[in-house]
């Protein structure tokens, strides 16, 4: 029978009606999915036990698609082919990132969001994200039995709106409704049920296994503003475990190691790291394919001596954070740690120290943000009692259009509340002026080469008139994910232009559609696959079977007979073999039937036969009907 | 008459009412819907209504309304896991048909 889950009184669902909501946080190194269940929220494991899925995902070379470990097994081997941290390319041109350091061939999109081409062909960011979506999508479904109503996704706290619009796209590429993009410090400060605590200001510290990211919250009337970030896009656990690596060689004097025994010594700092979590020392021990063995003993005190640069690394980016945001230490109401560097005890001790205060350390910081972000998503699929506030998010950074001379003028500033409309008038600047160009722009600078371009329209057909005459009203909408849209209003004759902005790093709603639709003609080729295994198999059991007959009772046909039977075997068989795309399931089927046809006759014979076998030599008496 | 829990099933309800941070037990019900005629409801409880039974396992108040009781009677509700899904589980002797899913029951 069912399982059942408590729900809120008065509250229970009819029987098929549950609201499956999950929440997902798609991370860099790793993703995890998440769901409240009975008033609490957990992460959902795969068929391995493991929570965590490596955002790792393999073409392979008979265009299946593999996701998580399998991919991440194999991403030495098969480095073009296995795409790792995706989301450092999601809504980015190939100008926005060093393209030296990556072992893909990149396609130059023209100013549009980066690609590269694998072997299933040229993959964008979106695409690739969508198939660890896809992924989630499918272990939850699984672990809670039905189809979700939606998700809500985490995306960093300083993604602009190409990078929120991209996330998006991919969660639709993998047929996931998405309830709301969440800020992933937001969904950690709503893990430990920050939001109903009283107002305050808090700090996030994430450290994750390759980004250090950093944000400033402050929490006001059940919204969640960002005061700050700040980071570092290239430290987190791995580099510990680089410190260690590096140290063991030193130690144990050894040679510049080959590829495969610094993935093992890689592997081994990795295990000492977690060990002196709660561990006095850790003893490494290995032998290389040198034949060389290495065995030394790191204690917690060479540990804390070896990534003191590193613990103290992520402590400029913290100050720096406040700055921003003009706060002191004292401010601060509360620590949050996120990511599982944080439970290395030199990280909470710093971290303690620098802000007066031991930080918030109860929940697994893996799966903070994925718990965070599944409480959200069961408030909006609406199993939880309408007395909670909705937590709102606000715009991270300021949006607004450019004007005469390459400035920025601002219409939405940053930290407001979504959702939300701003409207603003304009004006022409020549006599005459038929068109404007709007050119929507995401920033805090002054200059428009400063600041980050999202989108250009025109709005055509305005009336002649002397400069300044016209008034063209410009509106902007963002939504409750922070995705905006522009519409620009001639007010003296109405004409009118809008844009929802697909920004020009995101994707066209063409482009969609059409992943989409080669989604639907995969599907189309799939079910013909299907049909010719089919045809084959059925034919394969016929033809074994009528060959066991003719050897069995060749003699009741005459020559002729069996020429006309083989004639159809060599048919069917010449049509299973036609190799690979000339194999049709009808051109099977229809053989199949010729020679069940041809051999109807022969089946009537050696029925007859051998019933007349076994009636041989006995008297109708005898016979039991 | 009673309604009991299992200890797992206690356990559990302990933990989902801490952390809830408020409830004073379980309410365990039925109601009439679904394909197969009944379907159970299992719900936290924050108000006891005055025609309200009241069971208590392993330390858990089970809240029951006198009208369900007459259908859940004697039932016992484990949590189990199943494969990938876990969650609460009725085993209740009076049920004679269950539709495919066991959702929905008849008595």
């Amino acid at each position: 029978m069912a399982l059942l889950q408590i729900s809120e009184p008065g509250q229970s669902a009819a029987p098929h009606q549950h609201k499956l909501a999950v929440g997902i946080d798609l991370g860099t190194t790793n993703s995890l999915v998440a769901t409240v269940r009975s008033g609490l929220s957990s992460v959902l494991i795969d068929d391995d036990g493991h929570a965590l899925l490596p955002s790792v995902v393999r073409y392979l070379p008979n265009g299946d698609v593999e996701v998580g470990y399998a991919a991440q097994a194999a991403q030495s081997q098969d480095a073009a082919n296995t795409i790792i941290s995706a989301k450092r390319f999601m809504g980015r041109g190939l100008k926005d990132i060093d393209v030296s350091l990556q072992p893909y061939h990149f396609v130059d999109n023209n100013d549009e969001m980066l690609q590269i081409e694998t072997r299933a062909g040229i993959k964008s960011p979106v695409e690739i994200s969508a198939e660890i979506l896809k992924a989630l999508k499918n272990r939850a479904e699984k672990s809670l039995g039905g189809e979700l109503v939606g998700a809500v996704i985490t995306v960093p706290a300083y993604f602009d709106d190409a990078q929120r619009q991209a996330t998006k796209d991919a969660a639709r590429l993998a047929g996931l409704n998405v309830l709301r993009l969440l800020n992933e410090p937001t969904a950690a400060a709503v893990a430990y049920g920050l939001d109903n605590a009283a107002e305050g200001t808090y700090v996030i510290y994430d450290l994750g296994g390759g980004t250090f990211d950093i944000s400033i919250l402050r929490l006001s009337k059940g919204v969640f503003e960002v005061l700050a970030t700040n980071g570092d896009s290239a430290l987190g656990g791995d580099d510990f475990d680089r410190r260690i690596f590096c140290w063991i060689l030193e130690q144990s004097k050894c040679k510049p190691v080959n590829a495969q025994d610094t993935r093992l010594l890689l592997t081994k700092a990795r295990e000492a790291k977690e060990w002196l979590t709660d561990h006095a020392s850790a003893q490494i021990t290995s032998i290389l394919s040198t034949g060389e063995v290495v065995n030394v003993s790191l204690s917690t005190k060479q540990f804390n001596e070896l990534t003191q640069t590193l613990v103290a690394k992520t402590l400029n980016p913290t100050k720096k954070a406040l700055r921003d945001a003009s706060l002191n230490i004292e401010d601060i109401k509360g620590v949050v740690l996120v990511g599982g560097a944080t439970r290395m005890p030199q990280i909470r001790l710093a971290v303690a120290d620098f802000f007066k205060q031991s930080p918030l350390t109860n929940l697994d910081p893996d799966k903070i943000v994925a718990l965070g972000a599944a409480i959200q998503a069961n408030t909006l699929a609406g199993n939880k009692s309408g007395a909670d506030l909705l937590l709102l998010d606000v715009i991270p950074l300021s949006l607004g259009l450019e004007t005469m001379g390459g400035l920025v003028e601002k219409i939405i500033p940053r930290n407001a509340t979504l959702p939300i409309a701003r409207a603003q008038e304009f004006t022409t600047f020549k006599d005459g002026q038929t068109a404007m160009s709007i050119h929507v722009l995401q920033g805090e600078r002054e200059l428009v080469t400063d600041c980050r371009s999202l989108a250009r329209f025109e709005l055509r057909g305005i009336p002649p008139m002397v400069a300044g005459a016209a008034r063209i009203r410009v509106t902007f909408t963002v939504d409750a994910d922070g995705l905006l849209s522009v519409s620009a209003r001639e007010i003296a004759s109405n004409v009118e232009a809008n844009i929802a902005v697909k920004p020009s790093y995101g994707l066209s709603e063409e482009q969609i559609l059409a992943m989409l639709k080669s989604g639907f003609s995969a599907a189309e080729a799939d079910k013909q696959a299907r049909a010719l295994a089919e045809a084959k198999v059925d034919a394969e059991s016929l033809l074994e079977a009528i060959k066991n007959a003719l050897k069995q009772d060749a003699d009741l046909l005459n020559n002729q007979e069996k020429q006309q039977i083989k004639a159809k075997i060599d048919a069917l068989e010449g049509n299973i073999h036609a190799g690979a795309g000339n194999a049709s399931s009808d051109a099977i089927i229809k053989a199949t039937e010729a020679l069940n046809a041809a051999t109807e006759d022969f089946a009537a014979r050696r029925m007859d036969a051998s019933v007349s076998r076994a009636l041989a030599g006995k008297n109708l008496d005898s016979l039991e009907i | 008459m009673a309604i009991t829990l299992t200890e797992t099933a206690a356990n559990r309800v302990e933990k989902f009412l801490s952390n809830r941070g408020k409830g004073i037990g379980l309410r365990l019900g039925v109601k009439t819907t679904g394909c197969s005629g009944m379907a159970y409801t299992l719900e936290f409880v924050d108000d006891l209504n005055p025609e309200d039974m009241a069971f208590e396992s392993h330390g858990v108040k089970v809240i029951v309304d006198p009208k369900s009781l007459a259908y859940i009677d004697g039932t016992e509700l484990d949590f189990t896991k199943e494969g990938l899904n876990e969650g609460f589980k009725f085993n209740n002797p009076n049920v004679k048909d269950e539709c495919g899913c066991g959702e929905s029951f008849t008595v």
